[in-house]
């Protein structure tokens, strides 16, 4: 039986592996920039040929499609379409620079794919400017197959870089909670990760109870989560991305959830209701010790910490409806007293902190309306960026460009992305049901 | 060619790992659903059970195991103190009886949040249940928050029924 078992799990696992990159996240942009920058992206010359028998074998990968896509879903890029293209350049030196800037393009990246001896690819592209008519970057690389599509994203980060200012975060994974029912109609859980466009997606864990609450560990090969069990409710668990192996943490008496991964990985902040209410605590994984963060009968959870671990930003009742607050941490627990972060509104809960420490994101409650909103830690400005009703847990992308968040639509569970300046929209919808929690990876080391 | 099917059989053994570790604690998971699957239809169906013998106002309390509370609200209401009442007197004659006080909340709000809100729910059943007479050793307090609605939809009629406390008896 359990032999049959891994019999039947090695061959699923063995065809996923097989079968080309899918994408389980269909993603729609909704809404654009009117000022994206133009750019072409010329399709990459590919160098294969079949030297024995002459049929020729397509590329391994559409590297210039993956690009394309990239910029066109970050909303700050227009680029335009394949048919428009004059020319098939791959190299800066045959471009005609008068004929593309006649088309309107300010950007073109040409490039191409070559196979190497010993099985592997090189990968050339250039970005180049059509006024300056020179390269404003330009880079080959050398790729396994399996990891093509990953150098395309690459090459993404480095043009949004060069042309924006800021590193891209194409190159990073999201983690998420997917929401379906199986042939017996019952509920089916999966915590799965994915690229940033929805693609190689991997189903972590399994569960007919519910799961919430994904963290990234800081170097990226561990989330932690909250999973529920009858009669016991939520515990915390942290699971290797690698190997699968998870192990419960935090185990004291009663209920633990809202994991959330220290910047330097050393620690989780959590919420334990041991004390009789939801009370944050700080908990050192290594040595299986926590210390108290908060201490009154209100509720306190979601904690997140600012991007130097020097401060905690959490969610409490104990003024009138859920506000968030902040409170300065060290190794021995708390400095200082909790400060009110949000006065606007009667419900702010849920912060997510952009990677400057600049922002924070929220679920801001208006109209009866749960809204991504984003507070402008200086001014003390908030924005709200969402128009939907049931909008929840946002999470910053690594380059502080982008929010991810769960919303509604249609009747389904699906994630959108909204940038900071509410200007960019994508929505991230999944074939087999519902999906939610979402959490951004930070950028891979 | 090779190559890549060494790589995805190295993969296919790491996930045969991965496997085996979750399979099993998977698995006692998995009988614990369908436990509590049948425990809840249990409350929702109000049954009395072995509750023949009391007098018919009590039992008829004593049958009723979910109470509701209003939005973003963990205030007993005067129904639900009934309720309670019933459960108090039952558990307080029976110390070899213990139950679980299962939390919930409608999905508006976080879920995190909710998860509080779910045990602070519990929590207001508990003191009741203790200042009843009932010992605290008698009663564990869990919450699902927004995660286990026992109504779909979106809207008040589904939200008035999520925002509740289960009673789970031990053992029924």
């Amino acid at each position: 039986m359990n032999k049959c078992k891994r019999i039947v799990l090695f061959f699923f696992v063995a065809i996923a592996t097989v079968q080309p990159a899918y994408a389980a996240l269909k993603i729609d942009i909704t809404q654009g920039i009117d000022d994206a920058l133009p750019i072409a992206v010329v399709p990459f010359k590919w160098l294969g040929t079949a030297p024995t028998r002459g049929a020729s074998i397509p590329a391994p990968e559409d590297i210039a499609a993956i690009v394309e896509s990239d910029l066109r879903r970050s909303g700050r890029f227009a680029p335009i379409p394949k048919r428009d293209l004059v020319g098939r350049p791959s190299h800066g030196s045959e471009v005609n620079y008068t004929a593309w800037r006649a088309l309107g393009v300010d950007n073109l990246i040409v490039g191409h794919i070559a196979p190497l001896v010993d099985g592997t690819y090189e990968v050339q592209f250039q970005l180049l400017d059509m006024f300056k008519a020179e390269q404003l970057v330009g880079y080959k690389i050398r790729s396994r197959r399996s990891n093509l599509r990953r150098t395309a994203h690459q090459i993404s980060d480095l043009i949004y870089e060069a042309l924006m200012g800021v590193k891209g975060a194409f190159d990073t994974n999201i983690s998420y909670v997917t929401l379906t029912r199986n042939y017996r109609k019952e509920n089916v859980y999966r915590l799965a990760i994915a690229d940033s466009d929805g693609y190689n997606e991997k189903i972590i864990l399994e569960s007919k109870n519910p799961i919430i609450s994904p963290s990234w560990s800081p170097n990226g090969l561990q989330l932690a989560y909250v999973r529920f069990r009858d009669r016991v409710g939520a515990e915390v668990y942290i699971q290797s991305i690698l190997t699968g192996q998870a192990r419960r943490v935090a185990t004291f008496r009663g209920t633990a959830s809202a994991p959330a991964w220290s910047p330097d990985g050393k620690r989780l902040a959590l919420t334990l209701y041991k004390d009789g209410n939801a009370e944050i605590y700080l908990y050192n994984l290594s040595r299986d010790t926590k210390v108290r963060v908060t201490r009154n009968s209100a509720v306190d959870t979601e904690p997140v910490w600012l991007p130097d671990g020097s401060a905690i930003i959490f969610t409490s009742d104990r003024g009138n409806g859920p506000q968030l607050y902040q409170v300065a941490v060290d190794a021995n627990g708390v400095r200082g007293r909790p400060e009110r972060l949000t006065f606007e509104g009667t419900y702010n809960a849920r912060a997510s902190v952009s990677p400057d420490g600049k922002f924070v994101a929220m679920v801001h409650r208006i109209e009866g309306s749960y809204r991504i909103a984003v507070l402008e830690r200086e001014t003390g400005y908030l924005r709200v960026l969402t128009e939907s009703r049931l909008d929840e847990s946002p999470s910053f992308a690594p380059n502080g460009s982008m929010i991810i968040y769960a919303t509604e639509y249609r009747g389904r569970g699906v994630l959108s992305a909204v940038s900071v300046d509410g200007r960019a929209k994508q929505r991230l919808q999944f074939s087999g049901g519902d999906v939610r929690e979402p959490a951004w990876s930070y950028f891979k080391k | 060619m090779n190559k890549q099917l060494g790589i995805v059989l190295l993969i296919g053994v790491f996930g045969l790992m991965a496997g085996c570790s979750s399979t099993s604690e998977e698995k006692s998971s998995d009988e614990a659903t369908t436990t509590a699957t049948d425990t809840t239809s249990g409350a929702n169906m109000h049954d009395g059970g072995s509750m023949s013998e009391m007098h018919s106002g009590q039992a008829d309390a004593l049958s009723k195991r979910v109470v509701y509370f209003e939005f973003d609200s963990s205030d007993v209401t005067a129904e639900a103190r009934d309720i309670i009442s019933a459960h108090a007197q039952n558990l307080a004659q029976n110390s070899s009886l213990s139950v679980v006080l299962e939390g919930h909340a409608d999905e508006r709000g976080t879920r995190e949040y909710n998860v509080a809100l779910g045990e602070r729910r519990a929590k207001a059943v508990q003191q009741l249940l203790v200042v009843q007479g009932v010992k605290a050793s008698q009663i564990q307090v869990i919450s699902f928050g927004e995660e286990r609605p026992a109504a779909m939809g979106h809207d008040e009629s589904a939200w008035s029924l999520n925002r509740r406390v289960e009673i789970l008896y031990s053992g029924s």
